[in-house]
């Protein structure tokens, strides 16, 4: 993996630099949401718009500080196979939310 | 992966190319593509609970039941205990076998608080007559909250026993490759709680 190739060490490893960059951008990424939802003044949509912002943008952090994921021809069979489980996951949970809201709404549940 | 092995295969390629070491890079291919598997069991337990989040049946919703300040700090454990975790793998690429156990005890430890934790937070709802078996809701709940709980607990008993391995047989290059799949797989838990912390708790506590 990216660990193996490029030669430099601590390139490709990470580093102490990076790895606390990653904790602390976490840090924040973590403590926004959670001060926002406890707060509770904001409206739910602007809520629901940040939580899912955060929650992406963090689980990109980790994929790069923690996970060493990068653009490196090393890399590559990684990442794809990482957009391979995004497309099927994005199938499943979309899927499955769209098949069973209309089950709901022509069983007139809600 | 090891230190050793500055070779500039592709990791798919390595076989062929007769490579000691690179077995070790292909090892840790093959574990990466076992995590993107267990992502879609995740996906699968993430989906259902979205289906069934509003099936309360007359019993608690997700806001009558959660407590916030207690999973933020459940997540500070966890992610308290994935820098100890990459401290590790440093030390390792150092080759300093005994900070790399001093790490691993730390992050066990980390990671201990956490499904102690998650554990009474179970045994309080368990107790209130909240269990799994109460609504849908509370079903989808314990089954992907759980989950996650079991394969942290699972990296839990992985830790230990790497600690044994590294301090009984020092930083060889199978143990090398262990221990980068074993980081893999504490950094993927904690990108799963990422999308628990957002999904069932926060956006549950809306």
């Amino acid at each position: 993996m990216s660990q193996t190739t490029t030669g430099h060490e601590g390139a490709s490893h990470g580093s102490v630099k990076s790895y606390l960059i990653g904790f602390i951008l976490s840090i924040i990424l973590t403590v926004i949401p959670f001060a926002m939802v406890m707060n509770g003044s904001a409206t739910k949509t602007t809520l629901i718009a940040v939580l899912t912002l955060c929650a992406v943008v963090q689980i990109v952090v980790h994929l790069i500080y923690f996970l060493h994921l990068d653009s490196s021809s090393e890399q590559r069979w990684n990442v794809v196979a990482l957009a391979f489980a995004a497309l099927v996951i994005v199938i499943l949970v979309v899927g499955s939310l769209w098949v069973m809201l209309h089950l709901n709404y022509n069983l007139m549940i809600h | 992966m090891s230190t050793e092995t500055l070779h500039h295969h592709d990791p798919l390629n390595a076989h062929a190319t007769d490579g000691h070491h690179d077995a070790g890079a292909v090892k840790v291919f093959g574990f990466w593509i076992y995590l993107m598997s267990d992502c879609i069991l995740f996906a699968s337990l993430f989906a259902t609970y979205a289906v069934l989040v509003n099936g309360t049946a007359g019993g608690p919703a997700g806001k009558d039941i959660f407590e916030l300040p207690f999973v933020l700090v459940e997540t500070f454990c966890l992610l308290f205990s994935s820098i100890t975790y990459g401290m590790a793998i440093l030390a390792m690429h150092r080759g300093e076998s005994s900070k790399v156990t001093a790490w691993l005890g730390l992050t066990f430890l980390f990671g201990l608080a956490f499904i102690c934790m998650e554990l009474y937070e179970f045994h309080n709802l368990v107790a209130e007559g909240f269990g799994p078996s109460r609504s849908a809701f509370l079903s989808g709940f314990f089954t992907l909250v759980a989950t996650h709980g079991i394969h942290v607990t699972s990296g839990l008993i992985w830790i230990l026993v790497m600690m044994t391995q590294v301090s009984r047989r020092g930083l060889t290059a199978t143990n090398k490759t262990r221990l980068m799949c074993l980081s893999l797989f504490w950094h993927f838990l904690d990108v799963i709680w990422i999308c628990v912390f957002t999904v069932v708790y926060l956006m549950g506590a809306l």
